[in-house]
Parts: C-alpha cells; sequence; structure tokens
C-alpha cells in the first residue's frame, strides 16, 4: 500500500521508493531505506505531511508519498 | 594545519565554526562553483589552524554540487584532519554522513554535539565505546555553550585518527575484496564502494561499470550504525520531554493547514515592523548626524580652510550626500536581516516552504522555492545561491528568475525617500503595497514562465523538519554582520566611486565645469527620457538615477541627493518641497514600482550569470524584468491619470 493511506500515529515499513534515482538516493541518505520503521506525525487533510524516520522528521510532498509503498507492521 | 569542518545541516556546524573561530573568518567561494566558502582561524597552545566550513549535507554523494565539493576538498592534499560534527540526539542519520567520511579515510576528530539536549532527554552515550568502535577520537560538546571546546581542540592538535569504516555483509566485502585487487588508485576500498554504488563520477574517473547495488550498500550502512548505537545509547525517557516532542506540538499549530498561513503573514509582518519602526528610530539619528551634523561641520571646516567651492561640492554634495543617503539605511538593513536570520536559525524557515507548498504548486513550483524568496528580502545575491538547493534545474532556473522581484534591503532607501517626501503618514502602507506588487508580479511571472518556456514537472517537496532551538545571540549576530558589512563595504566602494563619478558628469561638459542643466549627465538622462515618459517620469534627473541605479539600487536615492544637493536638507519638509516640483504622488509611485521591479543590480545580475551557467538567461532576466518594470510602471500612471 501507499503511505498516503496511512494516518497520523500510524507505523509502517518501508518496502519501495518509485521515484528517479536521483531522489530515491537523496531520500536514502535522509534515512529512508528499505525496511525501515516509518512513523506518520502529521498528515493534514491536504499539504505535505510529516514523517519521522530514524529520529528525523521529514515533510514529504503528497506526489512523493503516494509513491512510497509500505507495509503495515 | 588545516581542518575541514563536515557535518549534516541544522547539526550546529555554524555554531561550532562560529564558536571556535570567532568572528575572525573570511568568506569566499569554492572555486568555480558559487558554494559559499567559509574560513576562520584558531590560535590553540601556540599553533595556529584553519578551519574551513564544508557546506551541511546529509551524504557525499555525486548529485550535488556541495557534496562533490566537500568530497574533493576533503580528499585533497590541503586538508590535514576532518573535523565531523554530530548532532548528538539525532545519531542514526548523522552517522551515515562519518561512516562516509571514515571510508574517505582521512584522520578524523568526532565533535558529538547536543550534549545539553542528551541529558535533558535523559539518554546516555557511552562516548568511549562510540570511540572504540568508530576507531576516532569521540569529544562530547555543547557548541552552544562553548562547552567541551578545550578537549576538542586538544583532540585536534593531536590530529584524531584514521577509523575503522562500515563492515558490509559478507557478499558485498567479497565484491569489494575483489574490485580491489583490480584497482590501481590510491584509496582502493573507498574506490571499489564507489563503484558498487555507481558513483557517476568515479565510474567515469577509473572508466569501470559495475553491477550497482547502490540501495543495498546504503541499508548495509544503516544496518551497521544501528548495531553500533545497540551498543553505545542508552535511551531513558524520563517524564519530561525536550527537543522533538515539543517540536511536534508547535507544529501542530504552525503547520495546520489553515493556521499556517495567516501564522506566516503575522510572523513577517513582525520582522517588517521591526526593521521599520525600531531600525527606523536609529536610522532618524543617523540621518540627522549625516545631514545636520557631518555635512554641517565638514562644510564649515572646509570654508574656514578656504577650499575651493568645487571641491567642497564633490564632498558635501558628492560623497556625504551619496555615500550617506545609504548608510542611513543600515540600522533597516540590520534589523531585516536579524529577522531573516532569526527565522532561518530557529528552524522556522523549513516550516515556511511547508505551508507555502500549496500556494507555490498554484504556480508550479514547489514550497520550497519561496525560501529563496524570504532570503531575497534580505539581498538577492545570497537569495540565488541559495536555490543550490532545488535539485531540478528548471525548477532553479525558474527561482533564479523571479528572485529579483523581491524587493532587496537595497531598495529600502528608495521607498524611504519616496515615501516619506510624498506619502507622509501612509508610508507603511505604501512600502507595504510595494512588497505585495513584487511578490504578485514573482508568482505571476513563475506561472508564465512555467506555462512557456520552463515547461516542466516540479520537483516533489522534500524537506527535513530540523527541531525548534532557539538561535545562539553570537551565531545570529555574526550572521547579520556578514551581510551588513557587506553593504557597508558596498557603500564605501562602489557608491563612493559611483557618487565621485555621478558628481563629475553632472558638474562638467565637455567645456568645463558647469551647471547641473548642460551637464553630461543631464545630456544622457535627456538621452534616455524618452523611455520613461509613457511612466511620467520622464525628466532627465529620474532617467539618469535609473539608469546608474542598475549598478546598484541604492545609488538611485545617491543620484536624488546629489541632483537635488538634498544633504543638507535633512527634514522630511524640505525633501518633499525640493521633490514636489518634480514629483506627484502618482508618479513618484509609478517611480518606485518601476525601480522594484526593474533589471536587477550588476551583482545580481553577476550572480545569475554563475548560477546559470548562461548569458542566454542572464540577459533574458535583465531585459524581461526591465519591460514588466515598464509596463506596470506605465500602467499604473496611465490609468491613475485618468482618475486622479
Ligand atoms: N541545545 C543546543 N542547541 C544548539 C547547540 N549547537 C547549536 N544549537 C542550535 O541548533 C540550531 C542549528 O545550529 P546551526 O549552527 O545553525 O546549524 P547548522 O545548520 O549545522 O549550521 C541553532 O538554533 C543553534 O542555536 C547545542 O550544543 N545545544
Amino acid at each position: 500500500m501507499s503511505l498516503l493511506a496511512v494516518n497520523s500515529g500510524q507505523s509502517v515499513i518501508l518496502k519501495d521508493i518509485d521515484w528517479g534515482k536521483k531522489l530515491k538516493k537523496k531520500l536514502q541518505d535522509m534515512g529512508m531505506t528499505p525496511g525501515v520503521r516509518i512513523n506518520m506525525i502529521q498528515k493534514p487533510a491536504f499539504g505535505p505531511c510529516v514523517v519521522e524516520v530514524r529520529g528525523t522528521r521529514l515533510a514529504l510532498g503528497r506526489g512523493i508519498v503516494s509513491k512510497i509503498f509500505v507495509d503495515l507492521i | 594545519m588545516n581542518i575541514a569542518l563536515a557535518g549534516n545541516p541544522n547539526s550546529g556546524k555554524t555554531t561550532l565554526f562560529n564558536g571556535l573561530t570567532g568572528a575572525n573568518h573570511y568568506v569566499g567561494n569554492w572555486a568555480g562553483v558559487t558554494v559559499e566558502k567559509r574560513e576562520g582561524k584558531i590560535k590553540y597552545k601556540h599553533q595556529f589552524m584553519t578551519v574551513v566550513d564544508l557546506p551541511g549535507t546529509y551524504s557525499l554523494s555525486p548529485y550535488s554540487i556541495e557534496e562533490i565539493v566537500s568530497r574533493n576538498y576533503i580528499l585533497g592534499d590541503e586538508v590535514d584532519v576532518v573535523l565531523n560534527i554530530v548532532d548528538a540526539t539525532n545519531l542514526e542519520r548523522n552517522l551515515f554522513l562519518t561512516m562516509q567520511l571514515i571510508e574517505l579515510r582521512k584522520p578524523m576528530v568526532i565533535a558529538l554535539n547536543m550534549m545539553d539536549e542528551v541529558e535533558k532527554l535523559g539518554q546516555k552515550i557511552d562516548v568511549k565505546e562510540l570511540s572504540a568502535l568508530l576507531g576516532v577520537p569521540v569529544i562530547p560538546i555543547t557548541a552552544k555553550k562553548k562547552k567541551g571546546f578545550e578537549e576538542l581542540l586538544e583532540a585536534l592538535m593531536h590530529k584524531g585518527l584514521v577509523g575503522s569504516g562500515v563492515i558490509y555483509s559478507s557478499e558485498v566485502e567479497k565484491r569489494i575484496d575483489q574490485i580491489e585487487n583490480e584497482l590501481n588508485v590510491q584509496n582502493k576500498r573507498w574506490h571499489a564502494i564507489k563503484l558498487l554504488e555507481g558513483d557517476t563520477e568515479i565510474c567515469e574517473k577509473l572508466n569501470r561499470h559495475e553491477d550497482h547495488i547502490h540501495e543495498r550498500i546504503s541499508v548495509e550502512k544503516y544496518d551497521y550504525i544501528s548495531r553500533l548505537l545497540e551498543k553505545t545509547f542508552i535511551k531513558q525517557i524520563k517524564e519530561k520531554q525536550v527537543g522533538y516532542t515539543f517540536t511536534d506540538k508547535v507544529d501542530k499549530v504552525l503547520l495546520n493547514p489553515f493556521l499556517g498561513v495567516p501564522i506566516f503573514l503575522m510572523i513577517m509582518s513582525m520582522v517588517f515592523w521591526m526593521t521599520f519602526t525600531i531600525g527606523g528610530f536609529f536610522l532618524n539619528i543617523i540621518d540627522v548626524f549625516f545631514g545636520e551634523v557631518l555635512s554641517v561641520w565638514v562644510l564649515k571646516g572646509l570654508e574656514a580652510l578656504s577650499v575651493q567651492d568645487w571641491l567642497i561640492s564633490l564632498i558635501v554634495d558628492g560623497i556625504i550626500g551619496g555615500v550617506g543617503g545609504v548608510l542611513t539605511f543600515v540600522p533597516n538593513i540590520a534589523f531585516l536581516f536579524i529577522g531573516i536570520s532569526f527565522l532561518e536559525d530557529s528552524g522556522y524557515m523549513a516550516r515556511v516552504a511547508f505551508v507555502m507548498d500549496g500556494w507555490m504548486k498554484k504556480v508550479g513550483l514547489n514550497g520550497k522555492t519561496f525560501i529563496p524568496m524570504i532570503l531575497g528580502f534580505g539581498c538577492n545575491v545570497p537569495a540565488i545561491m541559495s536555490t543550490r538547493t532545488l535539485e531540478e534545474e528548471k525548477d532553479r532556473i525558474l527561482a533564479i528568475m523571479i528572485n529579483p522581484f523581491m524587493s532587496c534591503g537595497a531598495r529600502l532607501p528608495v521607498y524611504a525617500l519616496f515615501a516619506s517626501a510624498f506619502f507622509k503618514g501612509s508610508e507603511a502602507l505604501v512600502v507595504i503595497s510595494l512588497y505585495f506588487i513584487g511578490i504578485v508580479v514573482a508568482l505571476l511571472a513563475a506561472l508564465i514562465l512555467r506555462k512557456t518556456i520552463l515547461k516542466g514537472e516540479q520537483d516533489p517537496f522534500i524537506m527535513e523538519l530540523p527541531a525548534y532551538r532557539l538561535p545562539e545571540p553570537r551565531t545570529l549576530l555574526i550572521h547579520v554582520w556578514e551581510r551588513v558589512r557587506g553593504y557597508i563595504v558596498k557603500a564605501g566602494t562602489v557608491i563612493f566611486a559611483a557618487s565621485i563619478i555621478l558628481w563629475v558628469i553632472l558638474n562638467f561638459n565637455a567645456s568645463g565645469m558647469t551647471d547641473l542643466t548642460s551637464s553630461f549627465g543631464a545630456s544622457i538622462g535627456k538621452g534616455v527620457s524618452f523611455i520613461f515618459k509613457p511612466l511620467g517620469f520622464g525628466t532627465w534627473q529620474a532617467s539618469l538615477s535609473l539608469l546608474t541605479g542598475v549598478i546598484a539600487k541604492e545609488i538611485v536615492v545617491s543620484n536624488m541627493m546629489i541632483v537635488y544637493g538634498l544633504a543638507e536638507t535633512a527634514t522630511s519638509e524640505m525633501l518633499s518641497a525640493t521633490l514636489s516640483g518634480v514629483f506627484t504622488q502618482l508618479n513618484a509611485y509609478a517611480f518606485m514600482v518601476f525601480v522594484l521591479l526593474y533589471t536587477p543590480c550588476i551583482a545580481v545580475i553577476g550572480v545569475i550569470r554563475r548560477e546559470t551557467n548562461s548569458w542566454k538567461w542572464t540577459i533574458f532576466s535583465a531585459s524581461y524584468q526591465f519591460a514588466i518594470a515598464w509596463f506596470i510602471a506605465m500602467l499604473i500612471y496611465q490609468v491613475g491619470s485618468l482618475f486622479l
């Protein structure tokens, strides 16, 4: 499922990111590697979401959030 | 001895750098690229050390110029020791860069920063064990309070140690070994890892291409870090929590989709309120100093010495008028930069990008583009340089093209002069309206460019939201001082020279000294004044001001000071009396709008050239802005004339 389907307060495991190499690499550098735990901190009605990965808060636009695939824990 | 300071963004790198080197540093650019390079000197126990502050990065991949600059510098011979600053409250992510630095096999020292927060959180880090596992001295510090600096300097003096890097899975290690055996370069292991990562720069350099197992290497690095932390990091969350939990609570409000934008507008208004009221208070003092004290004294002094009239005119009208007219705005500029730096250092700027993302999307940009726009309120040069944070080339060009519409501090003197002369009582409203026109034009320009010559998908929005932290006053002031110093230096050099030249062309013509109306300057102004006729300010004085204003926007004011001999007329009544013969409210407003929007100053044109690496874009930027400015000012004047 996509990260966009995850609600505030839920935790999931990252499976894959469906985007170009450069951006994927950037997200990996920021800690978004396959298998990592992602906590959805804030998911407003519209606009970007806030997730927590490896102790860091990342703001992610909905476009990329919908291309991040995750598994429920 | 040379120290390279590397670390993640928001790890406290700037705080540490300033703490170690004091204000004793130099800001330049890395050779060939416009990434800011800071260098500072330390003297410790009779040893001199130079610290070079590398750009804050998460990694050392070849995708961004900052990261390439950093890694090439560290790999060069110049560096004796790498000082890696690590945010101890965010070890897992920060150690990712550390592990990459270790793979470069340079002697290293790690500064474990934010130890005060670690303590408050009730966590413990086994520093000895961490140091042993990494094979590098690890020094706990609190950069903000300058705690641990003595130990850090001691470690640096001993040049640190080459650490032991990640041990990958046996499968990956086997491949690394294989490649290493076939390579004939220095630092084989690092090159082998880079080849396996498919690092474009290294693959090309060695002309060798492996099957990329990039993702796997990243995952194994993070796994290694996790294991490392299990052995060294003891979490004991107390009842009382600080850091992110506090940040999360604040963000619930500041990032709220309905409240976010209004709150941002309020904060921005406060910044400008401070700029104008507090800054304005000091401005009046300085203004009186230049207008009533300095120029009068100098005038009397020179007369007493029976200096020739022309020289008195040059010094009083040309230099004091021209340079003083610009220097009076130092307090405003300083307060503006204090405000902007506060937003940057506190962590709020990332939130601005967040809340503006929705609006920016509507014009085809991502929220991050808004940060350079706000920085543009200070000065467009660093603002344009900061567009580096945008990955997509088209996004960057677009961000650069619209940035000069953001009204920089150098344009303030022009508004202040005209607003106080023609709009007494509603100065604030007039100035605010100009800032708004700037933003609206920038957004419309973005929209049109995006639909026409810069078509493309916008980059997705990705940004770290650092924990809110109260900026350290010292770092803030050094930051502000760097910018203000730039402004003062400009007044002392470019504006000083331009003022003298202006005075000369305004007092001479081919047959020698003459009065203003038959001077060179007047002829030049008359020559181009036809362009500005439809805008309502087709006088030679205004035309000459605008023409010379391209050197630096403040020169428009210097010019007015000289042309109308305003140096001795300190009060705004006298000022408006002098100017009102030439300007009305309507064409004064059109004039301000034109100054706001037209061709950027030379420094900005230069940075656009370097950043876009294209004359085509540079020329385009200068000319389309002129056209837009002309058109809008014309519209204001012509439509206004119908009603007024
Ligand atoms: N509590 C705490 N805050 C710090 C410390 N060092 C830096 N900061 C704050 O962390 C924020 C980011 O620091 P800065 O030096 O701008 O980080 P940079 O982005 O790495 O250059 C600022 O608000 C600093 O005041 C520290 O040791 N303890």
